[in-house]
Formats: structure tokens, C-alpha cells, sequence
């Protein structure tokens, strides 16, 4: 699939995810968007899947760390298959497959319940590992917000990884540079991140978060880290493709409203508040 | 007095097991000596993971492996393990069902001259309360190897509470456990003693200094303090008409509330709790300690004598 195919598909997610917090009422559509990019260069390029065999055993894994970006692994998760586009609708409500925060246990294609920040990465860790015992060729991927990691557990899972030399596992840093009470630099410097991670013995990667070809590259480059495990640091912009989102703290958890919806809606190139 | 401590038969048990379940991965967080997961380190040095110092990141990882089909042992102390870790236990193992095994030692007040930061004295209340955690509280090294290979043939979370000092066997190799249900030790009708892990064998003692004084009490071990053995303990309130609980922990949260919150609701009769009331332990021998915080065959006793008036 070329870049403009799927970049394509990263303004259909967009669209998704948008509807989806808009009719549920609450959700994290800031966040979500941020790594709408990400997640579809994922699951439709680098990624080894079966949608129709989510247990398959020797599948690639993400766990989504910053778990309350799950509109976005669910618009990407229903856009490749594994499951209807349809349930894309039940978001947040009463019984629904698709919880407020990621629940492996119902919903399919979920590698890892997650929406306590911080968790994500121990988990990958323990996946990576039992993987390499048992010589399977699968890759862990875990997204990571740049806010959560000054979480402690975050650096004692990054120890951890670089301790067993899990050069199966990749993390990615989805930098925003936003985080709930604003710029992460003024609530809690988690900088220089390149720096940080390299001193913890990962092999670092930065690239353009939004550039399906740059993001393309770097899911490449982890394939060739031998010996370490990798961390791509992927620039992004919170709210990324709604204006009125982009870089506003405020947009991190709220939802839009019917109007600015529709204006959401039609800056992504979708026609209606409808499918 | 013969046998030897739980935690030291919970190191046994891994290396036996270790040889029959392969998918059985043991993690610890630089306590291998003392939980006594060394002993498999040294088995099976491919499947032992050392996490170092970093409690919730070992739950994590524990989740992680299981996810990818192992059955992790997570051990470290239980003061660590419970509550350092707790929202990981909740979050990240419990709430997705995770086949993960929590075996953490020196959990109570036998832990001994360490003191109190090390006694842990909340963590069967912190275990739980959380859904779907199964806890058991082994009462020597025979109930222990049943116990980790039952929590091993059970899918999903376990905890295992684990002590530090030696205990008496009470059982023997032709002994079988399975969760969910008590071991009756021995038969009675004027009071029942329900007790778990080290205080067994304390109520054991209770038991025969009431006979002297001919009062004929029952003692049942309630290792399996969740799911509890609610038939037993429903049999034993309608034929004793008269309850002791017996455990090295708070009894705010543990084995005494479990019990007496099921016999409040199904067949209220007369409940004392012997148990640390409400306080946090110190230094001292656990001999010494035992004696100080009220947990030695004559409270008990005292104890029982006041249900058997109350009813
Ligand atoms: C342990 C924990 N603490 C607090 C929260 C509440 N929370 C949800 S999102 C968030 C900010 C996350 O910021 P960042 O990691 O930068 O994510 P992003 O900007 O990608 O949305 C916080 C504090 C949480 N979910 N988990
Ligand atoms: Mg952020």
C-alpha cells in the first residue's frame, strides 16, 4: 500500500474518531488524532495480522499504552477488519464492545487493557520476552504519550527491555508536546526524550509523526536494531487535522459538540455527520 | 518442631512443577533468596526472570508474559506485592483475567525483627476485594506444593500468602487441596475455629487446652480464604453455633471479615476475630511478636470462650 492509500485511510480514522466521541458524548479526541497517523502505518504496513485470526500466535502485538486514545486503535481496528465499522457507534455506551479504555477481553484485536497510564510499556516488556522463549519471529509495539512518561513504571519496564536485549520490541512515542493541564515542558519536563532513552540503551529514531512515508522508514529501521530494543520518537501535533483541535490542551478530553462536528467533519474531507 | 516454612516449600514446589508445566516462568524483584525463587532460578535459569527493585513493573511484565501464554510466578514480599502493586494488580492482571500467580512471602507478623515496614498485615484485604482474584493462605510446606499447583491448574489470578518462619506440618504427602475448599482438622460442636496460614497449628494448640477444659471445638483451616468454603462454614455455625477466626493479619479486611460478613448475611451467630486489631506491627521475634499483638493459642481460647457466652 503506497503513502497516499494509506494516508487516505488516516482521514477516514480521523473521520471515525470524531463521529464516534461526538455521539458518545465524552472521549479523547485530541490524543487520538495525534496518533491516527501512527496506528495506520501500523496495522496496514508494518504490522503481521490476521484479522479474521486475532489469536493467531505468531502475530504482532501493539498494546496501547496512552489507552484513552482508543477511538483511534478502534477506527483503525474496524478499518482493517476486525470488526464491523458499524460498532464504531456503541463507543462508551451501556454493554458495548468498545470501552471507554481498552478492554482485551472484549473486543477483538485489543492486544492489552490499558487506560492506567504507565502500564503499557512492563506489558509489551512481558509479551517481548515470552516471545523470544518460545523463538516466535513476532514484533511488540507499544504507544506511548510523552506526558505518561514521567510515569516511574516507564523506566523501570525501559531498564527491563534493554536488561533482556528485546530488540523484538519497539516503542513509540506519540510527542505531542500537550498533555491534560498543558505544554509537558511546564507540567513536568519529561526532556530531552532522545537523550533519556538512548542513556537507558535503546536505539533511538525521530521522524515526523504525520508523514506516512517518514513513519513507513522508521517501522523499517526497528527490523534492523539488532541486539537493543528500539524507540521511535514520532512528532505530532495534538488535535492533528481538526483546526480548532490542533495544539489546545483543552481538546484532550472533550467532546465536540453537533456544530463543530460538522466543521470537524468537513475539514477532514467527510461530507456529513453520517457515515 | 518439625517442617519448615512455607515460603522455602513454595520454592520446592517450583522446581517440582517446573519440570512438568513448561509454560511456568517465574519473575522476582531481587528477593529471590528470600521468597526462595532462587531455587528455580537455579532449575530452570532460561525461565527465571529477575526484574530488579521495580514492584509494579514486575506485575506488568508478569501480565505481559502471560498474555503470550506463560503462567508467571511474581514474588517478592507481600507488603511489595500488594501494595506497592496494587493498581497494577488490579488494572493490568486482574481486570483482563491474567493468568498470573502472585507468591509473595514474609506476609504477616512473622516476618519478625524487620519490623514493621515489612509485615504485611492488609494484603489478603487489598487481594480481596479486587474481582475474580482467587487468595490462598497455605498453612504448611504440605498445603503449600497443593497450592501451587492448583493455582497453576487454575486459569486466572491467584494470590498465594507466604510466611517467613518455619511451621509444624500439619499434613502429609497423601493431603489434597482444592480452592474453594476447607480442610476440617478436627471435629466439634460447642465453638468453631477458623483460621488460615500460620495461625493452623496455633488453633490447633487452642484446641487442645479447651478439651482439657472440655470445651470440644472444631478447627477448620480456611486456606482458601476467596472463594471461601461457605458450606463449611455454614455447617459449622448451625452445629457450633459459636465462631473464632485465627490469622497473622489485620482483622480489618481478611479472614475474620470474610467470615463474618458471610455468617452476617447467611447464619448470624456469635463471631470473634483474633487477628492484629487495627494496629501496625514492630521489631521483635516472631515468638515475642505473636505474644504482643495477641495471637498465641490462649487468646484464641479466650476468645472462643467469649463467642460460646455470647450465643
Ligand atoms: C495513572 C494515570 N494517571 C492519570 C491519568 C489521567 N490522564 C489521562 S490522559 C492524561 C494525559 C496524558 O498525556 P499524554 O501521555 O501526553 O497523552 P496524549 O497527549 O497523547 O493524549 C492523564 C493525566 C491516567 N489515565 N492514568
Ligand atoms: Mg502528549
Amino acid at each position: 500500500m503506497d503513502s497516499q492509500e494509506l494516508a487516505s485511510i488516516a482521514s477516514r480514522v480521523r473521520r471515525h474518531i470524531i463521529r464516534a466521541i461526538h455521539q458518545a458524548g465524552s472521549g479523547h479526541p485530541g490524543g487520538s488524532l495525534s496518533c491516527a497517523d501512527i496506528l495506520v502505518a501500523l496495522y496496514f504496513s508494518a504490522m503481521r495480522i490476521r484479522p479474521d485470526e486475532p489469536d493467531w500466535e505468531d502475530r504482532d502485538r501493539l498494546v496501547l499504552s496512552k489507552g484513552h486514545a482508543c477511538p483511534a486503535l478502534y477506527a483503525v481496528l474496524a478499518e482493517r477488519g476486525f470488526f464491523p465499522v458499524e460498532e464504531l457507534d456503541s463507543l462508551r455506551k451501556l454493554g458495548s464492545m468498545l470501552q471507554g479504555h481498552p478492554d482485551m477481553k472484549r473486543t477483538p484485536g485489543v492486544e492489552a487493557s490499558t487506560g492506567s497510564l504507565g502500564q503499557g510499556l512492563s506489558q509489551a516488556v512481558g509479551m517481548a520476552l515470552a516471545l523470544k522463549l518460545d523463538r516466535r519471529p513476532a514484533r511488540v509495539y507499544v504507544l506511548l504519550g510523552d506526558g505518561e512518561l514521567q510515569e516511574g513504571q516507564v523506566w523501570e519496564a525501559a531498564m527491563a527491555a534493554a536488561h533482556y536485549r528485546l530488540d523484538n520490541l519497539t516503542a513509540i512515542v506519540d510527542f505531542n508536546g500537550l498533555q491534560i493541564d498543558g505544554r509537558i515542558e511546564h507540567v513536568m519536563s519529561p526532556l530531552p526524550l532522545v537523550d533519556k532513552w538512548q542513556a537507558f540503551n535503546w536505539a533511538v529514531h525521530q521522524c515526523d509523526g504525520h508523514n506516512m512515508d517518514a513513519l513507513i522508514g522508521a517501522l523499517s529501521w526497528v527490523g534492523k536494531v539488532t541486539g537493543a530494543p528500539s524507540v521511535i520518537i514520532a512528532r505530532t501535533v495534538k488535535g492533528r487535522g481538526v483546526s480548532f483541535m490542533e495544539n489546545v490542551a483543552d481538546w484532550h478530553g472533550k467532546a465536540p459538540d453537533a456544530e463543530k462536528t460538522k466543521v470537524a467533519l468537513s475539514e477532514l474531507g467527510g461530507a456529513g455527520v453520517g457515515r | 518442631m518439625a517442617g519448615k516454612a512455607t515460603r522455602e516449600a513454595y520454592g520446592d514446589a517450583l522446581v517440582e512443577l517446573g519440570a512438568v508445566y513448561e509454560e511456568l516462568v517465574v519473575l522476582d524483584a531481587d528477593l529471590s533468596k528470600s521468597t526462595m525463587t532462587a531455587k528455580f532460578q537455579k532449575a530452570y535459569p532460561e525461565r527465571f526472570f529477575n526484574i530488579g527493585i521495580a514492584e509494579q513493573n514486575l506485575m506488568g511484565i508478569a501480565a505481559g508474559m502471560a498474555a503470550a501464554g506463560k503462567i508467571p510466578f511474581a514474588s517478592t514480599f507481600a507488603i511489595f506485592a500488594t501494595g506497592r502493586a496494587w493498581e497494577q494488580v488490579r488494572n493490568t492482571i486482574a481486570y483482563p483475567a491474567h493468568n498470573v500467580k502472585i507468591a509473595a512471602s514474609h506476609a504477616g507478623i512473622t516476618v519478625g525483627p524487620d519490623g514493621a515496614s515489612h509485615q504485611a498485615l492488609e494484603d489478603i484485604a487489598l487481594m480481596r476485594v479486587i474481582p475474580g482474584m482467587t487468595v490462598l493462605v497455605p498453612a504448611d510446606a504440605w498445603e503449600t506444593r497443593q497450592v501451587v499447583e492448583a493455582a497453576i491448574k487454575h486459569k486466572g489470578p491467584v494470590y498465594i500468602r507466604l510466611g517467613r518462619p518455619a511451621v509444624p506440618d500439619i499434613y502429609d504427602e497423601t493431603y489434597r487441596f482444592r480452592i474453594g475448599e476447607a480442610s476440617l482438622l478436627c471435629d466439634g460442636d460447642d465453638v468453631a475455629i477458623v483460621a488460615a496460614g500460620y495461625m493452623v497449628h496455633v488453633a490447633l494448640s487452642a484446641r487442645d487446652i479447651l478439651a482439657r477444659e472440655g470445651v470440644s471445638a472444631r478447627v477448620i483451616n480456611m486456606c482458601s480464604v476467596k472463594p471461601l468454603d461457605s458450606s463449611v462454614l455454614l455447617r459449622a455455625a448451625l452445629e457450633c453455633k459459636a465462631v473464632v477466626t485465627a490469622e497473622e493479619h489485620s482483622i480489618i479486611g481478611g479472614l475474620g471479615s470474610a467470615v463474618a460478613e458471610f455468617l452476617a448475611e447467611r447464619c448470624p451467630v456469635p463471631v470473634r476475630r483474633v487477628g492484629v486489631r487495627d494496629l501496625f506491627g514492630q521489631s521483635g521475634e516472631p515468638g515475642e511478636l505473636l505474644q504482643a499483638y495477641g495471637l498465641t493459642p490462649e487468646d484464641i481460647v479466650e476468645e472462643a470462650l467469649e463467642a460460646i457466652r455470647a450465643r
